[in-house]
């Protein structure tokens, strides 16, 4: 064995430290999630941990504002949002908004500072109303997303007057290729550095196309998604996996994925949290494109936009779940007249109400009853009426899953059309239409 | 068992690793030894275990049969018999009969004066299944991190442990893995194949020998690497097929965390490129 000579250790050495060079050091922190050996596990490097631990800390809230007194309403002009709330309750909130939003900026970042405050003649204050409006919709009708750990300005903004984490529809890199945008040979951070279609957000969390491409028979019978459209799929999977920290076993079994009976109850959450940011980005972010300057808005003129990473930005809860809007309780949702105040009486009563004849469970899926939210607003009504498709109430969207899954089996009812079921991101982009659904025919009309 | 006439020449005593002239003797054609006794016993027990851990378990359906790890709670401690342990007493028959097969290998070798590079190349294969049970497992801190012992079980192991990592073809220890198990695979097809052609020729031609294979590789590709070369050349695949296989699974965890994709981002760092 003339193998082990000194040369060929000097170069195992060299390159065995190649390899870990670009490493970490055990041991990490491993979280299970499933039935033992089956490895759905999150794993954590301590430091990388303790850094993100340390970054996602909200601030200590302002202490509650003294009950009573006016309303804002009847005290300043032009209060389109927050009008039910009392002076104090008001200025509270809005010294936290300065804090969460503009802290070097201040008020005149939203106020024109000639003008009275009342003046709307400033885009960051038509955009903060809007931004208040979804906020109070989150916390009151996406609750299977948010829980009643809710958000706040801060979720988002953490002291930036924009957010740290948007995005914008990619025309890529701009380079002569055939292959655009599929992101071949391409490390976008979008997608966690992989080779995956950089730009998986415009399809589906600004469109509404079809995210699931797995079929759910164990031979292929009818199932004509295509492996270019899995990558578009997995190019969300990976942002997503990337922005909560968190890998794949988070929400699925591997062996599975489409699976929802051997999913961990984390991946409903995420299902509603797809909803809710196209949701967000068509109801809320969209609508402000003539407002807001071109310093807001991507090489293609489109707004930044919200996706997972904005709020959740590398931990599975935002904040790792600290509940930041129990202390504001004017973000919880729109105020109703009369104020907080009624707001909690009604919710006492009803808490008392609801006690010792509902279970919990059942009370728990009462919950999210959808309130159109229904701000008084001028605005808002038009702004609405510019989003097409109304938005998917949770309900609504959840009866949508079992007509999805059972709409691939019956292929023979509709042969020769094969309509394509799926838009993808600007049309000139895909010099492919990613092979989908057209060819080759299903085995049944050959 | 008949034994043909030269052989009771090779059937000599001594040679042995362990317990001198204890079972140092043949049974049939197979020689028993110290080791030959010790692999039974465990192959035996961790048997036994396994099908008497099925009897406890749910189902008879061979393909979901599971013997499960531990759960991470327990650390590298010791579990209860039905919620992991069973698993910690099997592993430990299954690495004590590889372990003996190995070393009764070896001791045929010294027997017959030849070189140990059976048990040498064998000594891959038992590293890389140390590796998942235990080497990697030990670095991250729990038992639980070893494959369940199961036809379905451990496959979705290996499919949730590559998707920890997001996108495990990214592991470039992987990549090295995969790719010598399939030059592995090619090797060998063209090895076999081309002694075959060699000693099955066509009607009323002779049987070839090593000049025709070494004629057909160079008027081929240039090339023969030669009939020792080729083994020396299968030898170095296959044990690098197991040895990249186990460093690619002790990367993942151990010495890195997130998805592989991410890996790569120190070629993207390198100061020369950007």
């Amino acid at each position: 064995m003339k193998f082990l000579n000194r040369k060929t250790v000097v170069l195992a050495a060299l390159g065995a430290s190649a390899i870990l060079a670009g490493c970490e050091a055990p041991p990490p922190e491993t979280i299970q999630n499933g039935y033992r050996g089956l490895q759905m596990q999150t794993n954590y490097n301590p430091r990388l941990l303790q850094a993100s631990l340390e970054a996602n800390v909200p601030p200590d809230p302002i202490p509650a504002s003294a009950e009573g007194g006016p309303l804002a309403k009847d005290v300043y002009k032009n209060v389109q949002v927050l009008g039910n709330l009392t002076v104090n309750e008001f200025n509270r909130l809005m010294v936290a908004l300065t804090n969460w939003v503009a802290p070097e900026q201040g008020c005149y970042y939203c106020h024109v500072s000639d003008g009275g405050f009342e003046e709307d003649g400033i885009y960051t204050k038509v955009t903060s109303r809007r931004m208040l409006q979804m906020t109070q919709d989150t916390n009151a009708n996406w609750k299977d997303h948010v829980a009643d750990t809710g958000i706040t300005c801060y979720t988002c903004h953490r002291g930036n007057p924009v957010p740290e984490y948007v995005w914008v529809t990619d025309p890529g890199p701009g380079q002569p290729t055939a292959l655009a945008p599929t992101g071949q040979n391409i490390a976008a951070a979008s997608v966690a550095y992989s080779s995956l279609p950089y730009d998986p957000f415009t399809p589906f969390l600004l469109q509404d196309n079809d995210i699931r491409v797995i079929g759910d028979t164990v031979l292929p019978q009818g199932n004509r998604r295509s492996i270019k459209q899995a990558e578009w799929t997995y190019g969300l999977m990976m942002h997503m996996s990337d922005s909560l920290g968190v890998n794949c076993t988070y929400c699925h079994n591997s062996r599975s994925f489409y699976s929802w009976d051997q999913s961990p109850p984390q991946r409903t959450t995420a299902w509603y949290a797809i909803r809710h940011v196209r949701e967000l980005n068509n109801d809320y972010v969209v609508p402000l494109t003539d407002i807001l300057p071109d310093s807001r808005k991507g090489p293609l003129g489109d707004v930044y936009k919200v996706y997972c990473a904005t709020c959740h930005q590398g931990a599975y809860k935002p904040l790792y779940g600290a509940p930041m809007v129990k202390d504001y309780p004017s973000l919880q949702g729109p105020i109703p007249e009369g104020g907080l105040a009624a707001k909690k009486a009604a919710e006492e009563a009803a808490a008392a109400a609801s006690e010792g004849d509902t279970p919990p469970a059942q009370a728990k899926a009462e919950m999210p009853v959808v309130a159109e939210p229904e701000p008084a607003e001028a605005a808002a009504s038009d702004e609405q009426a510019k989003a097409e498709p109304p938005a998917p109430a949770p309900e609504a969207a959840a009866e949508e899953e079992p007509a999805e899954a059972t709409a691939d089996a019956p292929v023979e009812q509709q042969p020769q059309q094969y309509p394509p079921r799926l838009q993808y991101p600007p049309p000139s982009m895909m010099r492919y239409p990613p092979a989908p659904l057209q060819y080759p025919p299903a085995p049944q009309t050959r | 068992m008949a034994m043909l006439s030269f052989e009771k020449k090779y059937r000599v005593r001594g040679g042995t690793l362990l317990g001198g002239d204890l079972f140092d003797f043949w049974v049939g054609p197979f020689y028993v030894g110290f080791f030959g006794v010790s692999t039974i016993f465990f192959a035996t027990l961790g048997t036994l275990l396994i099908i008497w851990g099925a009897a406890m378990g749910p189902t008879w359906n061979p393909w979901e049969i599971n013997i499960a790890p531990p759960d991470l709670s327990y650390g590298l401690g010791m579990a209860p018999l039905m919620e992991g342990g069973l698993w910690q007493f099997i592993t430990i028959c299954a690495i004590g009969a590889f372990v003996s097969w190995a070393l009764r290998q070896a001791e045929i070798a010294r027997k017959l004066g030849m070189g140990l590079h059976v048990p040498i190349a064998f000594g891959f294969a038992i590293l890389a299944y140390v590796t998942l049970v235990v080497i990697r497992p030990v670095l991250l801190g729990a038992w639980g991190h070893g494959f369940p012992y199961g036809i379905f079980s451990h496959l979705d192991w290996v499919s949730n442990v590559g998707y920890q990592y997001l996108h495990f073809h990214y592991n470039p220890a992987h990549m090295l893995a995969i790719t010598f198990f399939f030059t592995n695979a090619l090797a060998l097809a063209l090895h076999g194949s081309l002694i075959l052609s060699m000693t099955n020729p066509q009607k009323g031609e002779p049987v070839k020998t090593g000049e025709h294979e070494n004629t057909f590789f160079r008027d081929l590709v240039g090339y023969s690497i030669g009939a020792l070369g080729i083994h020396r050349l299968g030898l170095f695949l296959a044990i690098n097929a197991a040895f990249w296989s186990a460093v690619c699974i002790v990367l993942s965890g151990p010495f890195w965390t997130r998805g592989w994709p991410e890996w790569w981002n120190w070629w993207l760092e390198l100061p020369f490129w950007s």
